[in-house]
């Protein structure tokens, strides 16, 4: 199928991104790797009228380890957290989740800040950022703000971030505790139907595909913290979740998946 | 353990001397395909070509109260939109079907452009003309349809209730009533004293074919000369070509169907369909060529889907589990209009449902209805793997109530080989069958005794991941078809098959097939079958075929028909052009044609090896015919049209070893062992190739395929990201083996296999999937074995505990 | 908008509209119809090409995005010297059938053993989960790859 007709602007920086986003108002939509919304515009189940492409805007990628910190441009794509030796090294569990997002060819295009962007509650690296405490740096009209990954993702595909915003930089916390990700689908290719992500030995733990955005399993991180053991800790894992229902499970099959899943990242991680 | 349970791929009886035939040939076909030379139908360029776009129904059944296209006509590029009231007057008749299985079948008009009422999503209801394919897009946005939605008719039994009935002409939403019964007393009695009798329900969900090229057409007319070439993505160029002529009503000496490069068929581009009248109607009214390429989600919604049908079987067996009968009653679904074959469909399978087993008494009666979904059709096995599917899963219930094992019961229920040819119950003779070894060897491959203990330690241990062993053993009747069999079914056509061969003056040959290929590799194993009796290289064999123009006669390729019938066509017009060769020689050499023989491409004289002249001789000196006998046509050419006299009836056993996550309910496929028999092999590689493909769809129908419905009747699973044909990952390397029992229905000794895989390997995955969750009470899984349905079986039967 | 693409090394420039999904600007600007399209969701592969090297979905990529890119289609990967070695190993394994899935298949392919070191099947499979075919039930296409990549 084909995208309807649709405007087209490429801008070099941030803040000239910001400005089209400005001028163009609800209209627009920002571009960078396209890997989900291309998809949507050929189903014309997104129709903007102007594209602002930021895909070769300067400065927005790259993965740079300071102290306990990782700085990752938003534009880096999954390909490049995949292969990062530093990431490897720094966040296992980043490098790991991004190595499994859709298939190659879509990880040479898809980039880490258009994924958090884009904010489906079924895609991996948004709730990897989520479990791992991280923090979004935006920039708008009134310069940068930043963004904790648990107030970041507001409902179904939205975000606190504002409509002339741009996402530019993701951090997240050097962690290199035990971690795991279950991701639990039909075919390698797909979303997951539900995963579990943990973090730093359980201190974070998030669900993918839960709810209307990734969640924390905050009662799962409660009881770890408690000391409870993985099993009895992932027994809380759908507590209070209200999980979709779609072709592939509905919410009692979620929620049960969460907790398996659960525990299984758990034990694989060492918590 | 053997390497090979058989090492030949010939029968020391065929016919193939030359060497060539049996032998793993690289294929003729690839180097085009691997480089982008070939060219599929959207690569076709056609200048000044108009695109079109289908408005289609987003309602499974609404009536249509009005079409609104001012707004599509004033978008840029868009030329023209039609509705289904503005095209009424260009057809001569609705789209065909041409299997009306009985007298009294209802077949409600379908016209390619719905008038009134459209009876399932994806119904065509407008058509936007444009110069280009964006604007065509663009155009369908600003057609504005408004609609009466009606409740539709989504599942069968609902649709056998006749409560909503969906053609109001038709009066009942069902299509027809068939039965083979050939004796009800001894069926009945065969039930009154069994020791065991089985009674099986089994629904088979509604899949989509998906080949990975979508259909596509283009209609380019001569509007002065009359005649036009439609250029389709068809399995059928032949049969298009006669239903196209008369659904439009044009002179069909004017017509040329092309069949360009075919990106795979598996039975749905096997259809004549809207689309294709479509453009060769706007064709005609806009006076130049008009084209269309399908999207996949008209794929998905709008080309035709398979299987939809509810299946009860019963057997009735003695106390060793002897069976004494079989008896399937089957509700079919054609969804919302009849298509090309689609009634016919549960006939190919109805000869089947006693699978390979020796059994006295047989019944099948099948009813069919209209729902408000996308009209079903034939696809890969039609019919057949239903049977199979029904047969082989009630045989492993079967054993459980004997009290023996899934492999036993079926050594005790196999066709003895010295029965062949078998007259069997449903009326049909199976030409050659040796069913044993296959068992005997899939069992081998997987190690079954090591598995079955694999499998009782790990039920012993408790174990969170269980193992499931499946068996299917299966025969097929395939080699569409003997023309009078047709004729006794109420099928339209013949089941005959042309070729021509054809000697040029530098004795390079070329053949001209009525078969259509679109991946199966035709060109290389019929350039091997010619070049293995002339004694030629098969490089220097090309082989013609997909153009009504350069092969006027044909019956095309579905239902494993191709080798069995258009290859026997080809092997007997081969060895008349030898014939006609040989008295040329004769002459040539003033001796006898008796006294001739002919090996390696030259014709000698018994007795005196060094009286010879070469086939290329010959072929020259009938292109000169300065000396041939008197009355002799100067050519090397031959043609001919053959009607098979009975089908063929590939067989073989599979076996499936599956792994159940009983916590996540995630089944996974861990190994596979497959062995075949397909009589004499023409190109091992080719067929192992089939067979490959075949299983993996097979198994695509176990675990992930589904045309998802809901209760509107719309489809939830219109694309690839929702339908899940199987990638790489989910898929295994599987074990192959073979044996050959040569076929006696024609010369070659050849049975089909396209299909076999797909016949045998779904209910071998099921009856492991069954075999693992046993041990819970459970007895069935509806398909595909998703995790969620595998789950929450284990916990309806109350095993694993969250 | 004028794109301009070097496609198998020969810069290749046109004027398209934004829209244009790459894989029409290869099949319907410049010709180049060995990339095929088998799906509307990025889901089939069947139009998978190299951009800079890697390999990419060219119907989930505008032309524009493309722009001074460097594309590499089925049609640029056999030279004077015959087939590439990755169509070579596929005419060889018998890994294709009705070719439709083919050039997808064979570009996602050199990109995968371009990207991963040390492939064995499992990671074949794996790396080849973006690219659906019908026909071959995969075997053989795993068989060809592995061969290719030693």
């Amino acid at each position: 199928m084909i995208p309807a007709a649709v405007d087209y602007l490429r801008v070099e920086s941030a803040e000239a991104a910001v400005a089209a986003l400005g001028e163009h108002g609800d209209e627009a939509k920002l571009l960078a790797g396209g890997q989900s919304l291309i998809p949507l515009m050929r189903l014309r189940l997104a129709t903007p009228t102007v594209l602002v492409d930021v895909g070769r805007a300067t400065g927005l990628s790259g993965i740079s380890v300071g102290g306990d910190t990782v700085s990752i441009g938003a534009l880096t794509t999954h390909s490049s957290l995949e292969h990062s030796a530093e990431l490897a090294a720094a966040c296992p569990l980043l490098a790991h989740v991004a190595s499994v997002v859709g298939d190659p060819a879509v990880r040479h295009r898809g980039t880490l800040g258009g994924s958090l962007a884009h904010a489906d509650p079924a895609s991996d690296l948004p709730a990897a950022v989520l479990a791992l405490g991280g923090t979004l740096v935006v920039s708008g009209p009134g310069g940068s703000r930043e963004i904790a990954a648990t107030d970041f993702f507001t409902g179904f595909l939205e975000s606190d971030l504002a409509a002339d915003e741009v996402l530019t930089e993701v951090r997240v916390p050097v962690s290199t505790g035990g971690w795991s990700y279950q991701k639990f689908n039909r075919r390698a290719q797909d979303w997951a139907i539900v995963g579990a992500m943990v973090a730093e030995g359980g201190a974070g733990v998030a669900l993918v595909n839960m709810a209307s955005t990734p969640i924390r399993a905050s009662s799962v991180e409660a009881a770890l913290a408690g000391g409870a053991s993985a099993a009895d800790a992932a027994a809380g894992a759908a507590d209070s979740t209200e999980p979709p229902t779609d072709n592939q499970a509905d919410g009692p099959y979620r929620q049960h998946l969460a907790r398996v899943l659960t525990r299984r990242a758990l034990e694989a991680a060492g918590a | 353990m053997t390497d090979t349970l058989d090492t030949r791929t010939l029968d020391e009886a065929s016919p193939f001397t030359g060497g060539i035939v049996g032998q793993a040939r690289l294929r003729k076909e690839d180097p085009a395909l691997l480089t982008g030379e070939s060219r599929f139908i959207d690569d076709l360029v056609l200048p000044g070509a108009l695109w079109i776009a289908c408005v289609r129904s987003p309602h499974a059944h609404a009536r249509i109260t009005s079409i609104d296209s001012s707004a599509a006509l004033a978008a840029d590029g868009v030329v023209a939109v039609y509705s289904g009231a503005d095209l009424e007057g260009d057809w001569a008749g609705p789209l065909p079907c041409a299997w009306p299985v009985t007298d009294d079948m209802k077949n409600p008009a379908h016209l390619p452009v719905a008038v009134g009422k459209a009876n399932y999503a994806g119904d065509i209801v407008a058509v936007v003309v444009a110069s280009s394919r964006y604007a065509a897009a663009d155009g369908v946005e600003g057609v504005v349809v408004d609609y009466e939605p009606l409740e539709a008719v989504v599942d069968i039994e609902d649709a056998a209730s006749d409560r909503v009935v969906i053609h109001e002409d038709c009066g009942t939403n069902v299509s027809y009533d068939w039965a083979l019964v050939p004796d009800p007393d001894a069926v009945d009695a065969a039930f009154a004293d069994a020791v065991h009798h089985v009674t099986e329900t089994y629904v088979h969900q509604r899949l989509i074919p998906a080949p990975m090229e979508p259909r596509g057409v283009a209609a380019v007319p001569s509007p002065h000369n009359g005649d036009m070439v439609l250029y389709s993505s068809t399995q059928i160029p032949h049969v298009l070509k006669v239903m196209a002529a008369l659904t439009l009503g044009m002179p069909e000496q004017k017509l040329r169907v092309i069949a360009p490069s075919v990106g795979g068929g598996f039975g749905c581009k096997l259809n004549v369909y809207a689309e294709e009248l479509i453009c060769m109607a706007l064709a005609n009214r806009h006076g130049g060529a008009v084209r269309w390429t399908e999207s996949r989600t008209e794929a998905a919604t709008s080309t035709i889907q398979g299987r939809a049908q509810r299946q009860t079987i019963e057997l009735a067996a003695d106390a060793d589990g002897k069976l004494t009968a079989v008896r399937a009653t089957l509700l079919a679904d054609m969804g919302a209009y009849l298509q090309l074959v689609a009634p016919g469909v549960p006939l190919l399978g109805a000869f089947l449902y006693h699978g390979l087993y020796d059994v006295p008494a047989y019944a099948f009666t099948c009813r069919s209805v209209f729902t408000n979904l996308t009209p079903t059709d034939a696809y890969r096995g039609a019919g057949r793997p239903e049977a199979t599917y029904a047969i082989e899963r009630a045989m492993d219930a079967l054993a459980i109530a004997v009290g023996v094992g899934p492999d036993e019961i079926r050594s005790r229920n196999f066709i003895p080989t010295e029965k062949f040819p078998y007259d069997s119950p449903a009326g049909l003779i199976f030409d050659s069958g040796n069913y044993q070894p296959t068992l005997d060897r899939a069992k081998e491959l997987v190690d079954w005794d090591g598995r079955r203990a694999e499998q009782a330690e790990r039920r012993a241990a408790g174990s969170t991941t269980q193992l499931g062993l499946g068996i299917s053993s299966y025969v097929e009747m395939c080699g569409l078809a003997p023309s009078r069999t047709l004729a006794a079914l109420n099928y339209g056509a013949g089941g005959w098959e042309s070729a021509t061969v054809r000697i040029l003056p530098t004795c390079k040959v070329q053949v001209v097939t009525g078969s259509t290929p679109h991946g199966q590799g035709h060109e290389t194993s019929w350039s091997m079958i010619v070049a293995d009796q002339l004694g030629v290289d098969p490089d220097d064999v090309e082989v013609l075929h997909s153009d009504t123009a350069i092969s006027p006669l044909g019956m095309d390729t579905y239902g494993s028909r191709s080798l069995s019938v258009g290859g026997t066509a080809l092997w007997m017009a081969t060895e008349k052009v030898i014939d006609k060769a040989r008295t040329i020689a004769a002459h040539m050499m003033e001796a006898s044609a008796e006294d001739l023989e002919f090996s390696g491409g030259v014709f000698s004289v018994k007795g005196s090896p060094d009286r010879e002249v070469p086939l290329a001789g010959v072929a020259f000196g009938a292109f000169t015919a300065h000396d041939l006998p008197d009355g002799m046509e100067p050519n090397l050419e031959a043609q001919v049209t053959w009607d098979p006299g009975n089908f063929v009836f590939p067989f073989g056993t599979h076996i499936a070893v599956v792994e159940v996550d009983e916590e996540t309910g995630a089944v996974e496929l861990v190994d596979y062992a497959a062995v075949d028999d397909c009589g004499n092999q023409i190109n091992p590689m080719i067929v192992e190739g089939q067979l490959h493909g075949g299983i993996v769809q097979g198994v695509a129908q176990a675990l992930w395929e589904e045309a998802i419905y809901d209760e509107d009747g719309q489809l939830r699973a219109a694309n690839l990201a929702d339908y899940l044909v199987p990638s790489a990952a989910e898929c295994i390397d599987m074990k192959l083996d073979h044996t050959v029992t040569p076929s006696t229905s024609n010369p070659m000794g050849v049975k089909g296999i396209g299909e076999a895989g797909t016949i045998a390997s779904t209910p071998a995955v099921m009856n492991a999937v069954v075999d693992a969750l046993r041990p819970h009470g459970i007895t069935d899984i509806v398909m595909p074995a998703s995790p969620m349905r595998v789950r929450r079986a284990i916990e309806m039967a109350g095993g694993g505990a969250s | 908008m004028e794109v301009s693409v070097t496609v198998n090394g020969t810069v290749r420039s046109a004027d398209v509209e934004p829209r244009t999904l790459l894989a029409h600007f290869l099949r319907d600007d410049l010709g180049l119809t060995g990339t095929n399209i088998g799906c509307d969701t990025s889901s089939c592969g069947a139009c998978t090409v190299l951009v800079d090297g890697r390999s990419a979905k060219s119907c989930t990529l505008l032309a524009v995005q493309a722009d001074g890119s460097d594309v590499t289609t089925i049609e640029g990967l056999a030279g004077d010297d015959g087939l590439h070695p990755m169509q070579q190993a596929f005419h060889e394994c018998h890994a294709l059938q009705c070719g439709y899935c083919t050039p997808g298949m064979v570009m996602a392919a050199v990109s995968l053993v371009d990207e991963y070191e040390d492939l064995d099947a499992a990671g074949v499979r794996e790396g080849l989960e973006g690219n659906l075919c019908r026909c071959t039930g995969y075997q053989n296409i795993v068989k060809a790859v592995l061969a290719a990549s030693e």
